[in-house]
């Protein structure tokens, strides 16, 4: 079994392991089953809010408990919408379609096709400008959102505990 | 300890002499018929959500050491057959690349273990003996000791047209106690066209060579007429017949072995090791995604254009097309896991439809490598998860009409997508090591073929004839996707098969007569950009040499658009696209020492640049259709880049340096996307970067992510315009449309979605 002390665990998000180091220690089955806590743990300490954080979306975007509901949150402080909405419907966006916004990125003939209608969907925090996130998409095609957590089963359930924003209600009940 | 005697197993009978004894129905289990085995397995997991309804593993319980090693002697016995069996095939597929997998399934035909190789068939196999069993071929094309059937119908139960399944009942006294199953990819498989993976057909009588689970032999040989089926119906009879004796001989190793274990442990013993298995199996994987998953609901969605309007051959195959292939994974509360592609689009006149089974074999190979590394693969897993493939649509046609000779390009983009749901879970969970974004898709080779000239085809032997094809798996080495913690494998991934290789060059020489590599390079600009960049593809150059009636093809992805992004901000590696020179001056260079094309960089070096040809075609689509190739003429390719993850501001500058020195990217492109700016040196390579203009330069790239963004609702605004306008070309206009003829709760969601009313449609 994996075993990743905090220490370690920092490392890894940090991506600061060599390949050895992620086959020997990080990789093999089966997974240290406190990973989820001890990555939220040092993930929280790093943010400039005592709100718990609740599900790690991305690198930069976390579901966090607050007095007003669960939020999706940028750990720049920006809070995004209510944990149940589309968080990109809250992002700022650039749209590359033309050759020329694409070859910013890519060489000739190496992206998509200007006979196509294809675009290159840039969402960014509006507040910090840090990108989030990227879709690959035809023109007109819906903007989804790509992950819902079922945070209760999850914690309730998986873990046997409240979730970090429910614990004082349970010991209330 | 002495083995006890068994009249089935007599160490100094060999297989080929052996007599067969005929057994009367019922052949299954304890005097009950296949049918009534199968019925009774579906009811108790319909009943009970466990395999044959067990509540307790009592064998691997109460006799874990058994029971372990009987699973390990089992798989044993499959990789030994693998191994040995694949000597006797001669094509580079089978005996160099490992094309082939050997199967073991329970009576009713469900899969308890799978060897090494491609073990996308460790479901299609099922399929096909549920279809016998379905048939009733018990009762009326017979299945006896002995006995040889053989599929490679994708719509019963294969991936596509050129994977060959040769099956052999199992009996034990006068019971049918298993299945073996050897499947191989062959280099071809007849049809309209050279080639292993077609382009050009657009239906299954163009597709080539057919066998509908069909009786092939008994007493353990082929029976003459379809022996010379085979060696009449393929370009290249020699290597279909050996690869068909590789897997006769792989299936006949392992009815031996299985009969050997059946006389240590006895009959009632395997064959609650065989349920026990499945069931097992059913369990590691629903463990499996409680200990690595979120629960929660994920949606991803994957494209596949086609850009065929002025490409296809057949007129209904004249026209643009994009495939949706949509998935919505849900990650229950008991770990179960539900696949859901509503809203694919309906099938085409194209070979890339994809039947049912394949896409569930695919599911298995991509899970193998995702979250069940170590797991026992068998259908156990398949039946921990519920998918659901809408029929009629181009992920499960229903219709045996349609081309299904190269459903991978439907395949590919659909995996990506889970990829990357997957890798939301992964990450939710502190697992950053295990996410992947996704991969290069392996599709870009060449393929098609060609004959020696008489001066050269004296100088091979006899037995190969003069005709020699093209099918090289140059395409096994694509870039793999970064994951949240390191960047991507650079040109060494291929989703079909875990164990990647394209081979060594001198193999495929020796069967590529004709065809000579002139150059292999990393194609830089292929990674997917990002924080971690994804794996990096490379670029091959061809020549034509010696040969005549020379013709050849390309199936590329991506190519005129993605097939997906990146993840957290990275973006998906480069498209492919094609490079053919014709009549070229390549042999007077030959002669004069001068020098010849390497590479083809679009914007300052071009293979035209660097030889002087009479036609050269430069096409923005990686893909094309059979073209004649004379001698000396040249033919690019490239395979993919994996995608990046997060922020591509974010990846330290000493690794871009790495990226520069390394050719997986220009200065250029490393000075636009992550605003390192530096001197590269070409003759010593090494990039040397000026540290001031890097923050200026990343400075900048902030500064201008403010001012060029819009907001959401100016991005809708303008969008929903677009959508009511349908300013878009024909083939998003295909798919759309197509879409919202086959789901009409994917059309109500799109609708919704852009706030279009009931009575929008494409």
């Amino acid at each position: 079994m994996t075993d990743l002390d905090q220490s370690r665990v920092e490392s890894l998000i940090d991506g600061e392991l060599s390949w050895n180091e992620l086959r020997n220690e990080v990789l093999p089955d089966p997974k240290d089953p406190d990973r989820f806590e001890k990555t939220r743990e040092v993930l929280q300490e790093r943010v400039d809010w005592d709100d718990p954080i609740l599900v790690p979306l991305n690198d930069h975007l976390y579901v966090v408990g607050t007095d007003d509901g669960r939020v999706i949150r940028t750990d720049c402080g920006e809070d995004l919408c209510d944990a149940e909405e589309n968080w990109k419907r809250s992002c700022q966006v650039f749209v590359r379609e033309d050759e020329d916004e694409l070859e910013e990125l890519y060489e000739e003939y190496m992206h998509v096709s200007p006979e196509w209608a294809f675009e290159l969907r840039e969402w960014y925090c509006p507040e910090c400008y840090q990108l989030m996130d990227v879709d690959a998409v035809p023109v007109g095609y819906p903007v989804i959102k790509p992950f819902e957590p079922d945070i209760d089963t999850f914690y309730e359930e998986w873990q046997g505990r409240p979730a970090p924003d429910r614990e004082g209600e349970q010991a209330a009940d | 300890m002495s083995k006890p005697e068994s009249e089935l197993h007599d160490p100094g009978t060999t297989t080929r002499e052996r007599e067969h004894d005929n057994v009367e129905p019922p052949l299954g289990w304890n005097g009950r018929t296949l049918q009534e085995m199968l019925d009774e397995s579906e009811e108790l997991l319909e009943e009970t959500g466990r395999y044959r309804g067990l509540e307790e593993l009592e064998l691997k319980e109460n006799d874990p050491f058994k029971y372990e090693q009987m699973y390990s002697r089992l798989r044993g016995a499959l990789v030994s057959a693998r191994e040995t069996a694949l000597h006797v095939s001669a094509s580079p597929i089978v005996r160099e690349i490992g094309e082939l997998c050997f199967q073991i399934y329970t009576p009713e035909g469900d899969s308890v273990a799978v060897s090494t190789g491609i073990i996308v068939h460790v479901h299609t196999g099922s399929l096909a003996i549920k279809y016998m069993i379905e048939e009733d071929y018990e009762h009326n094309r017979g299945i006896q000791p002995g006995d040889v059937f053989c599929n490679n119908d994708n719509d019963l139960g294969n991936v596509h047209t050129t994977d060959v399944h040769t099956f052999v009942p199992i009996f034990y006294d006068d019971e049918l106690v298993a299945w073996a199953d050897g499947v191989t990819h062959e280099i071809d498989i007849g049809g309209m066209t050279r080639g292993h993976d077609q382009v050009a057909s657009t239906n299954r009588h163009e597709d080539g060579l057919y066998a509908t689970c069909e009786k092939i032999g008994e007493d353990d040989k082929l029976y003459q007429d379809w022996r010379d089926r085979g060696q009449r119906g393929v370009r290249t009879p020699m290597y279909w017949d050996l690869d068909e004796k590789c897997r006769l001989a792989g299936c006949h190793m392992i009815r031996e072995a299985i009969h050997e274990m059946i006389d240590e442990v006895g009959v009632d013993i395997f064959k609650q090791f065989l349920q026990e298995a499945v069931e097992e199996g059913r369990q590691i994987m629903e463990s499996r995604v409680q200990e690595r998953m979120f629960p929660g609901t994920y949606r991803e969605a994957g494209f596949h254009p086609i850009q065929w309007e002025d490409k296809a051959w057949q007129p209904g195959a004249q026209q643009n097309m994009m495939n949706h292939l949509p998935i919505e994974m849900t990650i229950d509360a008991d770990g179960g896991m539900e696949l859901d592609m509503e809203g694919a689009t309906p099938p085409g006149p194209h070979p890339f439809n994809c039947a049912k089974g394949s896409m569930e074999g695919a599911l298995w190979v991509y899970l193998t490598q995702s979250i069940l590394h170590d797991g026992k693969v068998n259908d156990g897993a398949h039946y921990a998860v519920d998918t659901h493939y809408p029929d009629g649509t181009v992920v499960n046609p229903q219709d045996p009409e349609l081309s299904y000779h190269t459903p991978w390009l439907t395949i590919f983009p659909t995996y990506l997508a889970v990829s990357r749901a997957l890798s939301n879970g992964f990450f939710s969970r502190g697992f950053r090591e295990e996410v992947i974004t996704g991969y290069g898709e392996p599709c870009d080779a060449l393929q098609g073929g060609g004959k020696l000239m008489d001066s050269l085809a004296d100088a091979i032997p006899d037995a190969l004839g003069d005709y020699w094809p093209v099918g090289p798996f140059d395409f096994s080495c694509q870039g793999l996707g970064a994951s949240a913690c390191r960047d991507g494998l650079d040109y060494g991934y291929a989703m079909f098969n875990p164990e990647a290789d394209l081979g060594d060059v001198e193999e495929w020489e020796q069967t590529q007569w004709g065809l000579i590599q002139l150059a292999r390079r990393v194609k830089p600009n292929t990674a997917g950009h990002g924080k971690y960049r994804g794996g990096s593809g490379w670029e091959g150059l061809h020549t034509v040499m010696g040969s005549e009636d020379v013709s050849m093809y390309a199936l590329s992805i991506p190519t005129v658009t993605w097939s997906g992004a990146g993840m957290s901000g990275g973006y998906p590696g480069g498209t492919s696209y094609s490079v053919r020179a014709h009549d070229t001056d390549l042999a007077r260079r030959t002669v004069t020492d001068e020098p010849y094309p390497l590479d083809d960089m679009p914007h300052n070096g071009r293979i035209e640049d660097q030889i002087d040809a009479e036609e050269v075609i430069r096409d923005h689509d990686g893909m094309f259709f059979p073209e004649e190739f004379e001698n000396y003429d040249l033919l690019r390719y490239q395979t993919s880049g994996g995608p990046g993850w997060g922020d591509p501001l974010e990846r330290p500058v000493a690794k871009v340096k790495e990226d520069v020195e390394e050719d997986v990217f220009t200065p250029d492109v490393v000075e636009e996307v992550y605003g390192v700016v530096g001197d590269f040196d070409r003759d010593d390579r090494e990039f040397t970067v000026d540290e001031d203009a890097t923050a200026e330069r990343r400075a900048e790239i902030r500064e201008e992510r403010a001012e060029r963004t819009q907001s959401f609702d100016e991005f809708f605004e303008e969008e929903q315009a677009r959508v009511k306008k349908g300013d878009w070309n024909d083939g998003v206009q295909y798919m759309y449309e197509g879409v919202f003829e086959t789901s009409e709760e994917w059309a109500q969601d799109f609708r919704e979605f852009w706030d279009l009313g009931d009575g929008y449609s494409p």
